[in-house]
C-alpha cells in the first residue's frame, strides 16, 4: 500500500546573513496511514523545518514529497491550498483568537471554508465533546489553562477533517501531567478518526508514550529510524544513544 | 458675584460658543485619527515589504513629517496648495489633511513595529488551518494590531486635540479662538474675564481628553492578548 507520506531525498537550505544554513540534509522516509510517527532530535536539528516542508509552509530546496501518492511539487497553488486543509498542524503556541470564545474559535476555520453558521456551531460542539471541554464552550482563551488551550487548538484543527495531524512541540509548554492527558487525547483521535499523526518533539518521554515509529534527526540528517521499542531498546547509532542517554541523565 | 469674571460665561450664548469651538477641535482630531488608522495600517504593511524603493519612499515620508513643525505643514497645505494650484481648501479641510499626514506617519511606524513583533508562528498557524495570506492578515494579524494600536491611537487623539489650537492660525475658529473673541468683546465690561474663560477651557480640554483615555484603558483591558 502507498504510504500516506513519502519523503524522498529532501534538503532545505536557508540563505542567512552569514552564509547558508543547511537545515535539512537529504532526508528520506515514509509514514504509513494510521501511524503515530515521532521525529526527535535536539533543538536546532531541523525538525521544524522538515515538518514545515510537509505542511507546505516551506518549500524544500531539493527532493520530492508525496502525500497520498500525489507529488506536492506538481500541484497548482489552488490544489496546494486544498491539500493543506487535509494536513492539520498544532504548535507549542496555541494561537487561539483571543477575542473569540472557545466555540467561535473552533467555528473559525469552518466559517472561512464557507460552512453555514448553524452547522459550524453544531460541529464545533461535537468537537468540543471529543476533546472533553464541553463545559468551557463560552469561555475565552484567557480564562483557560495551557492544556485546555491546546485542546481547543486540537478541536479547531479537527474541524477541517484532516487526514494528517502534525504536532510541532505541541506539549513542550505543558507540565508532565497535562502533557500526558494531551497525548492520550491524540491517541484517542488517532484511533477514533484514523488520522495519521506526526509528533515532533525534543522530549523522549513523549515519543515513548504514544509513537509506534520514530526517526532521529541530528544536525539536519536522519541518523536512525525504526520502531520505538528498537530505538529505545538498542539504539544503533551513537547520536541516538547520546540523545536517549542525555535525556535520562 | 456681579463683578466676578465668571459671569461672561453666562452672557449671551458664550458658553455654547465655547462648546461649539471645542466640537470643531474634536471633530478635526477624530476624523484625522480615523483616517490615520486606516492609512497608517496600509503604510505599516507597505513598510514591511522587502523592497528598496518602497523602503526609501516611506522613510523619506516619515522623516519629512517628523522634521516639519505642524504649523509649517498647515501653512504649506492651506496657503501653498491654494496659491500654487488654485485648489481652494477650507481651513478645516486643510487641518484634517495635515493631521492625517502626521497621524499616518506616526501610526505607520507603530503598525510596522507591531507587525514585525507578531511571531512567525501566528502566520503559520493561520496558514495551517487553511487561510490564504490575505485571510491571515484580515482575521489574525490586523485585529491583534488594532488591539495594540488602541492606546497609541488614543494618545495620538489627545495630542491632536491639543495641537489643534494651531488651526486658529489658518482661520479655523476653534475653542481657543472663540475664547479670545469673547475676552476681546468684554475687555472693558469684564476686565478679568481672561482667567475665567481660560480656566473654563482648561476644564473643557480636560473633560474632552479624560473620557477618551478612560475608554482607551477599558478597551485595552478587554482586548488584552495573553
Ligand atoms: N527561516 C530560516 N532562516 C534561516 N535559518 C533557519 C530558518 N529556519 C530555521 N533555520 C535554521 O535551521 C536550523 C534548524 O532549525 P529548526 O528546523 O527550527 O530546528 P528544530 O525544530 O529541530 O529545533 C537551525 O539552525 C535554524 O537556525
Ligand atoms: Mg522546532
Amino acid at each position: 500500500m502507498e504510504p500516506i507520506i513519502r519523503v524522498e531525498n529532501i534538503s532545505k537550505t536557508f540563505q542567512a546573513n552569514n552564509g547558508q544554513v543547511e537545515a535539512v540534509k537529504n532526508i528520506s522516509f515514509s509514514i504509513e496511514k494510521g501511524d503515530i510517527f515521532g521525529i526527535i532530535g535536539l533543538s536546532g536539528a531541523g525538525k521544524s523545518t522538515l515538518v514545515r516542508c510537509l505542511n507546505l509552509l516551506e518549500k524544500q530546496s531539493e527532493g520530492n514529497i508525496y502525500i497520498d501518492g500525489k507529488n506536492l511539487m506538481k500541484l497548482s497553488s489552488k490544489e496546494l491550498r486544498k491539500q493543506r486543509q487535509d494536513i492539520g498542524m498544532i504548535f507549542q503556541h496555541f494561537n487561539l483568537l483571543m477575542q473569540r470564545n472557545v466555540v467561535d474559535n473552533i467555528c473559525f476555520p469552518l466559517e472561512i471554508a464557507g460552512v453555514g453558521r448553524k452547522q459550524a456551531k453544531k460541529r464545533a460542539l461535537e468537537l468540543l465533546e471529543t476533546v472533553g471541554l464541553t463545559e468551557k464552550a463560552r469561555a475565552y482563551p484567557a480564562q483557560l489553562s495551557g492544556g485546555q488551550k491546546q485542546r481547543v487548538a486540537i478541536a479547531r484543527v479537527l474541524a477541517n477533517n484532516p487526514k494528517i495531524l502534525l504536532c510541532d512541540e505541541a506539549t513542550s509548554a505543558l507540565d508532565p501531567q497535562t502533557t500526558k492527558s494531551i497525548l492520550n487525547l491524540l491517541k484517542e483521535i488517532n484511533q477514533k478518526y484514523g488520522i495519521t499523526i506526526v509528533v515532533i518533539t525534543h522530549e523522549m518521554a513523549v515519543v515513548r508514550e504514544i509513537c509506534s515509529k520514530v526517526a532521529v534527526l541530528d544536525h539536519g540528517r536522519l541518523v536512525e529510524e525504526g520502531t520505538v521499542e528498537a530505538l529505545f531498546g538498542a539504539p544503533k547509532t551513537e547520536e541516538a544513544k547520546q540523545l536517549i542517554l542525555n535525556t535520562y541523565a | 458675584m456681579q463683578n466676578l469674571g465668571i459671569r461672561v460665561l453666562f452672557m449671551g450664548n458664550n458658553f455654547a460658543r465655547l462648546l461649539g469651538g471645542l466640537w470643531i477641535t474634536i471633530r478635526i482630531s477624530l476624523i484625522a485619527v480615523a483616517l490615520s488608522i486606516v492609512f497608517g495600517i496600509l503604510l505599516g504593511m507597505l513598510m514591511t515589504v522587502k523592497n528598496p524603493i518602497t523602503k526609501a519612499l516611506t522613510k523619506i515620508y516619515l522623516e519629512f513629517i517628523r522634521i516639519m513643525p505642524q504649523l509649517v505643514l498647515l501653512f504649506l497645505v492651506f496657503f501653498g496648495l491654494t496659491k500654487s494650484f488654485g485648489i481652494n481648501l477650507s481651513g478645516e479641510v486643510s487641518a484634517v489633511i495635515v493631521f492625517t499626514l502626521w497621524g499616518t506617519a506616526e501610526m505607520g511606524d507603530l503598525v510596522r513595529g507591531a507587525l514585525i513583533s507578531i511571531p512567525k508562528h501566528q502566520y503559520e498557524s493561520g496558514a495551517a488551518i487553511g487561510l490564504t495570506k490575505w485571510q491571515v492578515y484580515c482575521y489574525i494579524i490586523i485585529p491583534q494590531i488594532l488591539a495594540r494600536l488602541v492606546p497609541l491611537a488614543i494618545n495620538l487623539t489627545t495630542r491632536m486635540i491639543k495641537t489643534t489650537s494651531l488651526v486658529a492660525l489658518i482661520g479655523v475658529v476653534e475653542v481657543l479662538k472663540v475664547a479670545q473673541q469673547i475676552i476681546e468683546a468684554n475687555r472693558y465690561t469684564v476686565p478679568d474675564s481672561a482667567l475665567w474663560i481660560y480656566g473654563t477651557i482648561f476644564f473643557l480640554y480636560f473633560f474632552a481628553c479624560w473620557p477618551i483615555s478612560l475608554v482607551a484603558k477599558r478597551l485595552e483591558k478587554k482586548w488584552k492578548t495573553a
